[in-house]
Formats: structure tokens, sequence, C-alpha cells
């Protein structure tokens, strides 16, 4: 239950930026969803957080749209489903969509331009289904959180129904750059996206959810505010637009007042966050059968000549997505898939889309902040934006002087990366990653350390073994000898007693 | 007069103290150094002998001494000399210590005789086969110790750098910080 | 296919908001001061004041061209040009040429290099070269100019002025005479009360800043206008400006209303001296001074505090410079015990406890 009293106590937002929001040459135009069928289809067994797909597939077999390529497998996973149809042509390692552009598994679809559905089974009223059902068809549609967490949607409905969620909060925040897409999708999808809402509310054994919008995004509040004027258990609420606003634990402190603690999941205080589009995505899969085979993608930035939001079947490749767009190569400075403060850049553009895609920049120099790193002059910009509440610049320092475990100690594991830090500096010093660099060297050595006990323990157990062998060499050569001197005495009693 | 007191009373403390120390340095005597220990379940363990001590132990007493450095250890790099620095309190100049290369044992599965000899002499039982029959390296449990490669007789086996993959690799410390050129 | 790069993390796209321009604006801001105390001053002070920027600037150049560096790029972030700068508005605008000079020197040298450069010192270099020189060579740093504006008949001519700054005047006592608080302590060791000492005290005079004093420290008024405005540009934040001001208001107002006679009122504390710069540009400055709004706070109060205190019971007139000093030295100690608390954690950094429903 919300605490009677919480109004007393305002909640507060804590640090953030308010970043330029080039979002307008988006954000204004309709969803294209007329995007030419790529020819080849490239798609990642691995598009969530958990474990990988498994292919059930054959190379030369032919699919329809929307047929299961790959099965979940384990506690957390999610499926993969063909985005059209065609026929397989390769299951192998390819270029991953990830800063370093490394391989990963993934499944080449080339397409017969039909496009053509697999036959969807017939949906009576969805609210007759039992809840457990409802997150069964939810995972098996191959749904993740398309915000860009892609945790499997239907692991976090299980969640919510254990723990008895008082509050949904449904993420419309999106407080990055350039970004637009949940934008678009609220304004023109508001009916299904409200519809994915209630029936994630049926699904979770919840009666409350609050779709949370940041108060730049005026037409798609009052969009969503007239498709849920029917329906008292879904509120739908403008918040401010400061950038971290999105980051669900800043989002569950305005709206609840709750703070998660560090270490727990939100559904241990009573509430579940999920994105607008992972609720258009529930709708499609209940009342439709359609599993997550599309997404609405943000093409911007500088170098894009037609800037746009664009629905794309998963696993087309940038390249096409720019050509479409038409993205001048020679402007471009920098590929970034996500928005502009949390995204990572990209190698190439030969890269798939994925579920999480949200956006793809293509930045030029200008956009670019400046990489000229120079002294810091403890301005503490970065301890008055960090929504975290840590000290970017003492834990920068500790880490340049290679002191990694002090870095830990003052919070670097409470780091979200969420950018702030890195755009307000005035020196330029590129502190987000000073924190992954640091992250990825601590989990290293963790495993380093972890490697040497196992060792020490496999050396040991292969002396006591050696040992072991060795004692009973002894045993068997002792054996051997008595039994020959057994022999020997034997032998030589029945030598005296025939002589 | 008060002079002789003073000189008498401080050589009788003097000697009292003395006797006492040395009482105690007989009767409470630590046989081995608990820091010794300290230091050897630090480090890596598979006593390959790249320091120029026949062993992690040797190695440990060396540094335990303060005869060593604290860079000693290849396989270590500059974490090891890290907790090592700081475990003993030294002052550390990471300038000149290599990261050590990741590597594993692999074996080429065309010229394999399944000879046995490689895993005979493996220190972690990291390499499975049977006699005639090809032998395979677990990746996870080689710890580059290069025995096998030693007494492999058709040159099968041999070290190759650890792949980087999506699963380990890392975001890179920003330049300026690995040039040093900023004060920190 | 685009060309390959390095990989790169968030946030690709930056406030603008770079060194250079945080310094110009704090350099724009102390302008309108500045420029009221050359015209006060006259050309004497205009030699201190370009001797003082030239000098720190070479300085700094110096030390950068010793580490081996090229110095262009370090002038160019124009931290060493407003270190001097700010350390020429507290020097006595008559001040002979080789004071501006040594004052450079030890802002820059002493005060910044030796800590290993910009973001790196303890102390606000300027403020170290102010007290340095305050105690080093005290008749030169309390000889004060009588107002005596450019090409007014009693202002000392051009060539008057070069040997002002180059080679000593005569006859100097003629021109000179003591500042508000210098005047009130000398009449209170002769056991005068307040009313008395401050018969002749104009009020409108000293906020407009048309007194004796340091270079650009004399016009509240103009001063103050510069910190609101760089308040609204975001460069600085409120807390030490405010915190500072209204302790030594609170402080010498209570003071006041208890005994009258013997001591000074809020108003002519925070329009004399160098309050309002140190308030605004010396105490904030980001390096020396720390970093959560709390702890800023507690350092605004401190400086206050210290200030008033100095400048009531103390053998100086002004305590502003050792004030800030004192409290840059705590600023370490602060930031160790006032920290943000972290998302999710309580003040210990222990994680929160789940709340029972």
């Amino acid at each position: 239950m919300l605490n009677g009293l919480s109004w007393l106590k305002p909640p507060r937002i804590r640090g953030g930026v308010h970043a330029e929001e080039r979002k307008a040459n988006t954000a204004t135009q309709a969803i294209v969803s007329n995007f030419p069928l790529p020819k080849k289809l490239y798609i990642p067994l691995q598009q969530h957080v958990g474990k990988p797909a498994e292919p059930l597939i054959r190379v030369g077999e032919t699919v329809l749209k929307g047929q299961l390529l790959a099965y979940s497998q384990g506690m957390i996973s999610a499926p993969v489903h063909a985005p059209s149809s065609g026929t397989i042509v390769d299951v192998n390692d390819y270029p991953a969509p990830h800063p370093s552009a490394l391989p990963i598994r993934m499944i080449v679809l080339e397409t017969d331009g039909k496009d053509q559905w697999l036959e969807l089974p017939e949906i009576g009223d969805p609210f007759q289904l039992s809840p457990e059902n409802i997150s069964l068809r939810v995972g098996a549609a191959g749904i993740v959180g398309l915000g860009g967490a892609t945790f499997p949607t239907a692991v976090k409905l299980n969640m919510g129904r254990e723990n008895h969620i008082d509050t949904l909060i449904i993420n419309g925040a999106e407080c990055e750059p350039y970004l637009s897409c949940d934008d678009r999708q609220m304004q023109e999808r508001s009916e299904q996206i409200i519809d994915g809402v209630r029936l994630m509310l049926h699904g979770m054994e919840t009666h409350h959810a609050v779709v949370a919008i940041e108060d730049n995004k005026t037409n798609a509040f009052y969009a969503m505010a007239a498709a849920a004027r029917h329906f008292p258990a879904i509120k739908v609420m403008q918040i401010p637009t400061r950038y971290p606003m999105g980051w669900d634990r800043q989002l569950i402190r305005y709206v609840t007042g709750r703070e998660v603690p560090v270490g727990c999941r939100s559904s241990e205080i009573g509430v579940t966050i999920h994105n607008v589009g992972t609720a258009f995505a529930t709708h499609k899969a209940i009342r439709h059968g359609q599993p997550l085979v599309s997404r609405v993608i943000t093409v911007s930035g500088g170098a894009v000549g037609k800037p746009m939001n664009v629905e794309v079947p998963l696993g087309t490749l940038i390249a096409e997505l720019f050509a479409f767009c038409g993205v001048d190569s020679t402007q471009t400075a920098r590929i970034v898939m996500g928005g502009p403060m949390m995204g990572d850049s990209l190698p190439h553009t030969g890269l798939p889309t994925v579920k999480a895609t949200s956006g793809v920049l293509a930045l030029t120099q200008a956009e670019l902040k400046s990489t000229d790193e120079q002294p810091c002059i403890r301005c503490a910009s970065c301890l008055t934006v960090c929504p975290a509440g840590l000290r970017p610049v003492d834990m920068a320092n500790h880490i340049k002087a290679n002191q990694l475990d002090a870095a830990v100690d003052i919070g670097l594991k409470d780091c979200i990366s969420c950018g702030c830090c890195s755009y307000i500096c005035p020196s330029n010093i590129p502190l987000v990653q000073y924190f992954k660099y640091a992250s990825g060297e601590v989990a290293a050595r963790q495993q380093a350390q972890h490697k040497s006990e196992q060792t020490k323990k496999l050396m040991a157990a292969r002396q006591m073994r050696l040992e072991r062998i060795a004692q009973q060499q002894l045993e068997e050569e002792q054996a051997r000898i008595a039994a020959k001197k057994e022999r020997e005495r034997l032998q030589a009693e029945q030598e005296t007693a025939a002589s | 007069m008060y002079v002789l007191y003073a000189i008498i009373s401080l050589t009788g403390l003097g000697l009292l103290l003395g006797l006492l120390l040395g009482v105690a340095g007989k009767y409470l005597k630590v046989e081995s150094n608990p820091v010794v220990d300290e230091i050897e379940a630090l480090m890596p363990g598979s006593q390959c002998g790249q320091c120029g001590f026949p062993g992690c132990r040797p190695a440990a007493e060396a540094l335990a001494e303060g005869t060593a450095p604290a860079t000693l250890c290849p396989p270590g790099g500059s974490a090891l000399a890290e907790q090592i620095a700081a475990l003993l309190g030294m002052e550390l100049d990471l300038k000149d210590v290599q990261e050590p290369e990741a590597l594993v044992a692999r074996v080429s599965e065309s010229t394999c005789t399944g000879c046995t000899r490689c895993f005979k002499v493996c220190p972690t039982d990291a390499i499975v086969g049977a006699p005639k029959q090809i032998h395979a390296v677990v990746a996870d449990a080689c710890i580059a110790c290069k025995r096998c490669v030693e007494v492999c007789p058709t040159e099968c086996l041999q070290m190759h750098p650890i792949e980087v993959t999506l699963r380990n690799w890392r975001w890179a410390k920003p330049r300026a910080a690995v040039l040093g050129e900023l004060p920190c | 296919m685009i060309t390959y790069h390095k990989p790169a993390s968030g946030a690709h796209v930056g406030a603008n908001k770079s060194v250079s321009q945080i310094m110009g604006q704090v350099m724009l801001a102390i302008t309108p001061a500045t420029a009221f105390g050359l015209v006060c001053f006259g050309w004497p002070a205009l030699f201190l004041f370009l001797i003082t920027v030239a000098s720190a600037v070479l300085f700094e150049a110096l030390c950068i061209r010793l580490k081996g560096r090229p110095a262009k790029p370090v002038i160019m972030d124009g931290s060493a040009l407003l270190t001097g700068w700010l350390l020429a508005m507290t020097l006595p605008p008559w001040a002979p040429w080789w004071i501006g000079v040594t004052g450079s020197g030890l802002a820059i040298i002493l005060g910044k290099q030796v800590y290993g450069g910009l973001g790196q010192n303890l102390f606000n270099p300027a403020m170290l070269a102010r007290v340095a020189l305050l105690i080093s060579f005290p008749i030169e740093m309390t000889t004060w100019a009588n107002v005596s504006p450019l090409f007014f008949a009693h202002s000392p001519s051009f060539a008057e002025s070069w040997q002002i700054t180059f080679s000593g005047l005569q006859n100097l006592d003629a021109y000179t005479g003591a500042t508000t608080l210098g005047y009130i302590k000398t009449e209170f060791s002769q056991n005068h009360i307040l009313p008395d000492i401050l018969q002749d005290y104009s009020a409108l005079q000293n906020f407009i800043g048309w007194t004796r004093g340091s270079l650009g420290e004399t016009s509240a008024l103009l001063l103050g206008l510069g910190g609101v405005w760089l308040m609204r540009q975001n460069i600085i934040q409120w807390q030490i400006p405010v915190s500072l001001l209204a302790t030594v208001a609170v402080l010498s107002g209570i003071f006041h209303l208890l005994d009258s006679n013997h001591y000074v009122s809020p108003f002519l504390h925070l329009n004399s001296g160098a309050l309002m710069c140190v308030a605004f540009f010396i105490a904030t400055d980001y390096v020396t001074s720390p970093n959560t709004s709390a702890g800023q706070c507690v350092f605004g109060v401190g400086c206050g505090l210290l200030i008033f205190v100095i400048r009531t019971w103390g053998a100086y007139p002004e305590g502003a410079g050792f004030a800030v000093l004192l409290m840059n030295s705590a600023t370490p100690l602060i930031d160790y015990y006032i920290k943000p608390r972290i998302y999710g954690r309580d003040r210990q950094g222990k994680p929160l406890e789940i709340p029972k429903p």
C-alpha cells in the first residue's frame, strides 16, 4: 500500500542533466512502416539477458514469418522467431552489434519476399486466461524488455506474481536525447499499449499501473491519457524532463517514493517496471498471437538525411537501415547503437539490429563531445549530476592510479553507466569509460583469483592421487615380494620334504 | 650521586628488558613467517619457476624477507604485484610490469599420436585422453605452464593466445591514463 | 561500410562548457570590478595589473616547459591568466612592480605547479601569494593609494605613475592613507568608539567602491553583480557565497546589536575589505573547495566565521586571506566526512533494508 502521508515528502529527483533533446525531427513524423524487406536477415541467438537460445532449425529449411527458430533454454532466456518468411542459409558466427563487433552465433535467413505469416492461433478473451498462461504466452513470444535492458518479460511477470506487486510502472520517459520511438508509439498506438498494460496487470495479478511520461512529450501524454480514460486501474502521469528519468530506480522513487535497496530487485519492494514498447509487444502477442519479430527504431543524428522512426524486422543490417534513411557516410564520425548517453559506438554498419536496438545514430564530428582530455579542475559537476549519489571524480582518480579496490569501496559497483558525468565534465574526462574499464578489470581479476584457487585444488588433488598411486604400487610391490618369499619358502619346504 | 642512580636504574632496566626479549624470542619463536603463507596464498601456485625461484613458496619467502621485488611474478602481472605490495606495504613501480599474455595449450588433432606423455606431466590434470586416443585440453583448467609443450614428441601441443570473445572482451583504459599524460 | 574506430563509451554528446570557457566566464564576471578599480587608481594600477597577469602566464609557461611539455595548450586553458588576474585584484593598487612579479611567482610556482598543476593544489594560489606577500612585505602590502582616477587634476601623471610602479615615489604618503577596516582597527587601539570613528564614513561610497583598498576589491556592488551573474550562468553554486556572507552578517549583526560602540555593523563588514571578492571568486575556487553542497556550506560558514573573528579580535584588520587558506586546508577533511548518499544505501554505505509493508 502507498503510504498515506507520502505526499508530504515529495520524492526527490537526484542529479541528472538536461541534455539538448534533438528529438524534434523524428518525433513529429509518423512511424515509417514501408521499410523494404532486406534480402538477408541476421538473427543473433542471444538478444536478451541470460542464456542464448538453442536453434531447432537446419540450414536449408524454409520457414514462415513468426516461426520458432530457436527455443529458450534455462530459467532466464528467450526464444527467437523468424522475422520474415524464407530459407535458412546459415547458422554460424557473425559480428555482433557490440562495440567490439566480435562474432556470436546467428541464424541467417534469406527472405523470399512474401513475408508470409505462420498461421496464427485464434484467441478468445485473454482475460479468461489464467495469469500463468499470460506469462507463458509472453515468454513463448520471445518478448524481452524493449527499453534496452532486454530482461525476459515473462520472468518479470512471474516475479511480479510471486512478490505481490502493488504498482506496475510503465516507463514512457524516453529520456535519452535523439530517441523518439517510444514517443511515436505512444502517440500512434496508445490503445494497444494500454491494452498491453491491462494484460500485464492481469498476468501479474496487480491492480494498479502508472504510465510515466516525461513532460516534453505532451502529445503522447494526451493520447495515452485518452486511451486510459476508461480504465481507472491505469493512471497516466507526467514526470519532469530530466535525464536519466527513465532509469528504473529513479522512476520508482519519483512515482512511489520508495527506494530500491542495493542488491534487491524492484519487485522485492512491490514495484515492477516495464517499457511502453514491451507493453505493445505484449498486446500483439496475446491478442494476435504474434511473436516479437520487428521493432520501431529511431534513426537520427547529424549525418542522417531522412531521420525517422521506422519499423524494421529484427536482424536487419544497420547498413540497409542507413541506406534507407540516407546516411551520409562521409559525414559520419561515429555510429551509436542506443541513445547518445548510454549507447555504445559500433565499428561498422555490417551489424544486425536486435530486440534491444531502440535507435541507431549516425553522429557528425560537430555533435560529438571532444575527446581532448584535460586535467580535472574538481568542479564537482560530476557529483552534482550523478543520479546514484557517487563521486565519479574520486573513482576515476583511483582507477587512474590503478587502485581498483579503492574505487570499488567508494561505489564503482553502484555506477549505472548513465553517462551524466561524462556528459557534464568540462575537462572531457571519459569517466564512464574509466568505470567500464575498471568493472571489467575487477571481474577479470575475480575470475583469475577463482581460477588460481581452482588450480590449487586441482594440483592438490593430483598430488594426492600421485601419492595414492605410489602408495599402491609400493604395497603391491611389497605384496609381490612377500608372495615371492612365501613361494620360495614353500618351494624350499617342498624341496626339503622331497629330499 | 643522582647521576649514578640514573645510570644504574637505566642500565638495570635495559638488562631486564633485554633478558625478557631474549626469553620471549626463544620460547615464542614462530617457525614460519605467517606473512609467507599469506603471500603464497596470493600467488598462482603453479610452481612455474619463471621468477627464478624454485617455486612459489621460496619466492614468497624472498618477498617476505624483502630480497625480491613485488613485481617478480610474471604470470601474476600487475594485479598480483599490487596485492603483494599492499600486503607488505612496499613501494610499487608498475612501469616495467608486462601484463601476462593469456595463453592456453591446444592439441593439434592431426598430429597427436595419443602418447599420453602430456597428461602425465600436466600439474592441473587439464589434459584428458587415453593411450592411442587424441588428447584434448580443458581450457578452463590450463594454467599455461608449458610443460606439456616440452614433452610432446610431435609438437602437436602448442600455446595459443586466449581468443577474445564477447564473454571476455573488456573496455580498454582511456588513452590519457595509459600514457600518464595527466596527473591523477 | 564506415571506417573503423576505437570503441567509445557514452556519453557521446556533451555539455558545451569547457575549462577555458569556465575560466573565461569568471574573468568576464570580474571585469567590471577590475575596470572600476583601474579607473579609480589610475596608471599605477594598470601597470601593476598588466605586470602581475603577464608574469603569472610566463611563470606557468616556464613551469610547463621545465616539465618538457608544450606550454601553449596549458596556457590556453586560462587558469594561469585567471590566477594572475585575481592576485592583481587583491594587491594594493600602487604596489611596486616586483610585488606583482613575486606574487605571481609564489602563486603559480609555489601555489600550483609544485603540487602538480591545475586541479592538484591544496590552497588557492592567489590567496597563498597574497598572504605570503602580506607577511613578507608588510609595508608595501599595506600602503593604500587614495582614490585618484585617471586624468583628474590631483592624480599622478603618466610619468609619476611610471615612477610609482617602477622606482618608488618620494612623497608617496601624500597620496595614501588607511582602508576603512585598517582605520577602525587603529582607532580602536586608541580606545575610540565607533560612532566617533565613523563620522566621515560614507556607506554609499564604500558600496560603490570609491574608497581606498585593493585594486579590484573595493566595489562591493560590482563584485556582487558579477558573482550573481556567475551563479546565474551556473558556473558557481550559491552555497559558498551565501553561507559565507550570511555567517559574517549574522555574527556581526549579533555583536553590533549587543555593543554598537565596539562592533562594526554587518553592512560595513559586507562592504569592506576583500569580503565580496573572496566570497564570490576566491572561496568558490573549484579546486580548493569541497565537492558536496553540504560540504560547501560548512566551508562557507567556516570562512565567514574565521573572517569575522580575525577582523574583530585579530591583529590584522582583514582576515579573508587567512580564513580561506585555513578552510582550504580543511577541505579534504570536509570531503572525507561529508559525502553524498549512494542510491539504495544508507549514509554508512550499507544497503537499505526492505521496508515491511
